[in-house]
């Protein structure tokens, strides 16, 4: 490593602000830009599920007697 | 050759050969940027008339030539998409635009954040910068655009032709340091000739680059993938995969 310390990577002879921030506004936007499709994939995936079952526990011959729409 | 393409305009091939694509080159992005980003931060030595604030070439060039190159890959895709109405293809322009914005935000803020401690100001309004704001401008529109309509067909002509337009910017930030009188310092590394910079800072950066480039790619394929999978909701392929418990 070519700092001695913590504190001087930290403080990077007065520049550490800069650096350190530049590399942390960096680092959130390319977390959001690889895990945001995820998780949205999973929670899409999730409702298409979720839909489907109702799908298959909807039973046609049931909801006739009942005649209830959307049951 | 065509079956090839044939395979490329076929939504459930596409999910699955991405699936497996993301599997190794997600992982390898990221091992890539600790390593890259990691070096460059704290294993190499301070620039010697710049002092450490220069680290932030690292992230600062990288994002810019991903965004550069993420404008091409859109720009295609929708000229694809207009001629031959490949549906892969809309899905593949729309899948860069949130990218691309994202990548130049972060060009544009890292040397906001370098220009202060080296040129004592966070913003000057030069061609080489004030042209990738505009490139920001692009995509955000190619977002929005695409959002305003509720006819996706007709959102897809229209962003394919603002990217194409917008294509003209792209030689102008190239040469916008060599055209006009800028703070902005040319390019360091060259393909032809040699580059003016150390080769102790110039592989660190030559691997940031290329892990840039893989987490363009990975969001790609990532935003792809949902975009597939909401269009294709009502298909066949996609009820069995959801039903397995996969997607």
């Amino acid at each position: 490593m070519y700092f001695d310390t913590l504190s001087a990577a930290l403080q990077m002879e007065g520049h550490g602000i800069f650096v350190w921030s530049a590399y942390v506004i960096t680092a959130l936007v390319l977390v959001w830009l690889l895990l945001s499709p995820r998780v949205r994939r999973r929670r899409f995936v999730a409702r298409l599920a979720a839909e489907q079952r109702r799908n298959q526990g909807f039973n046609p011959t049931e909801a006739e007697g009942s005649n209830a729409p959307g049951s | 050759m065509w079956s090839f393409f044939h395979k490329l305009g076929s939504p459930p091939w596409l999910y699955a050969i991405s699936g497996s694509i993301l599997r190794w080159l997600l992982p390898l992005t990221v091992l890539a940027l600790l390593i890259g980003l990691g070096w460059g931060l704290l294993y190499t030595s301070p620039d010697f008339r710049q002092g450490n604030s220069y680290r932030i070439i690292y992230i600062h060039v990288p994002s810019a030539v991903v965004a550069l190159a993420g404008y091409y890959v859109m720009a295609t895709a929708g000229a694809v998409s207009l001629i031959w109405k490949m549906k892969m293809a809309d899905i593949a322009m729309k899948a860069c635009a949130p990218i691309g914005a994202a990548l130049t935000f972060v060009a544009l803020v890292t040397g906001a954040i370098w220009g202060k401690p080296t040129w004592g100001t966070w913003w000057v309004w030069d061609a080489r910068i004030t042209s990738m704001l505009i490139l920001l401008f692009l995509y955000l529109g190619v977002v929005a655009l695409y959002e305003a309509y509720d006819n996706k067909a007709a959102a897809g002509r229209a962003c394919a032709v603002l990217s194409l337009v917008g294509m003209v910017n792209i030689p102008i930030i190239y040469k916008s340091v060599d055209w006009w009188y800028s703070l902005h310092q040319p390019a360091s590394i060259k393909f032809t000739g040699e580059s003016t910079i150390d080769p102790s800072m110039l592989y660190p950066l030559l691997l940031s680059i290329v892990a840039f480039y893989g987490v363009f790619t990975c969001a790609l394929l990532m935003n792809m993938r949902l975009e597939i999978l909401s269009r294709e909701s009502r298909t066949g392929w996609v009820r069995k995969l959801v039903e397995a418990g996969q997607g």
